[in-house]
């Protein structure tokens, strides 16, 4: 029974500790001058590509992304324009991911908060954008 | 385990003392590793929080701790 003690009193600090770092996760670190960089070149942006998400030349992929969608529906001279809008977008948008990750760090989770802005940008988007379904088609909100 | 633990320790002798020491460590490090999981609902706000600003979104969702005193301008 003595033996045991030390075990336990560790297991009891295991448990206390976890439940320090879940307390601790309750709210993501999102307040860092590389994030809040990463924000302000998007928004700027963001006025470039909306007369793209509102004609349906460029959509919402459903891993974060932009992506073109209907390159029939950009005038050609604007064609180059847009790729290189779609490229530093989504440039932008990988290192957003990234940051926000190591801010908390936890470089491991960059794959899940993709994920999830990847939903909530579809979910936010407004209606008449079109973004990636599951099953790889184009649906317009 | 515990059983087992007094067993290790009753044939080993003295020189098993630390044994549980040891056990105990390597099960902190067990639970600490496996313990952290992804925080989805805090990663959504943060999602939420970051396109609001980045798509210039002021929907009717209360503002925090901004107070009436802002109604247009820029949060930050």
């Amino acid at each position: 029974m003595k033996a045991a003690r030390p075990f336990l009193i560790l297991l009891l600090a295991a448990m206390l500790s976890q439940a320090g770092a879940a307390l601790a996760q309750a709210n993501l670190e999102i307040n860092t001058p590389a994030i809040a960089a990463l924000q302000r070149s998007m928004q700027q942006r963001h006025a470039q590509l909306v007369p793209f998400y509102a004609s349906g030349a460029v959509g919402l992929t459903r891993d974060g992304n932009v992506a073109l969608r209907d390159a029939n529906a950009v005038p050609l001279p604007q064609r180059q324009q847009v790729n290189a809008l779609i490229a530093a977008e989504n440039q932008d948008r990988a290192a957003l991911y990234r940051e926000i990750a190591r801010a908390n760090g936890r470089p491991e989770w960059e794959t899940d908060i993709r994920a999830t802005f990847g939903q909530r940008w579809i979910e936010k988007a407004q209606p008449g954008w079109y973004y990636r379904s599951a099953g790889g088609t184009w649906v317009r909100k | 385990m515990q059983s087992f633990v007094e067993a290790v320790c009753h044939r080993v002798g003295r020189r098993a003392a630390g044994f549980p020491l040891l056990v105990g460590a390597l099960a902190l490090a067990g639970c600490v590793t496996i313990n952290i999981y992804f925080p989805a609902a805090a990663a959504e706000q943060a999602a939420d929080r970051i396109i609001d600003e980045v798509w210039q979104l002021k929907s009717g969702e209360a503002p925090k701790a901004d107070g009436p005193a802002a109604p247009q301008g820029e949060a930050k």
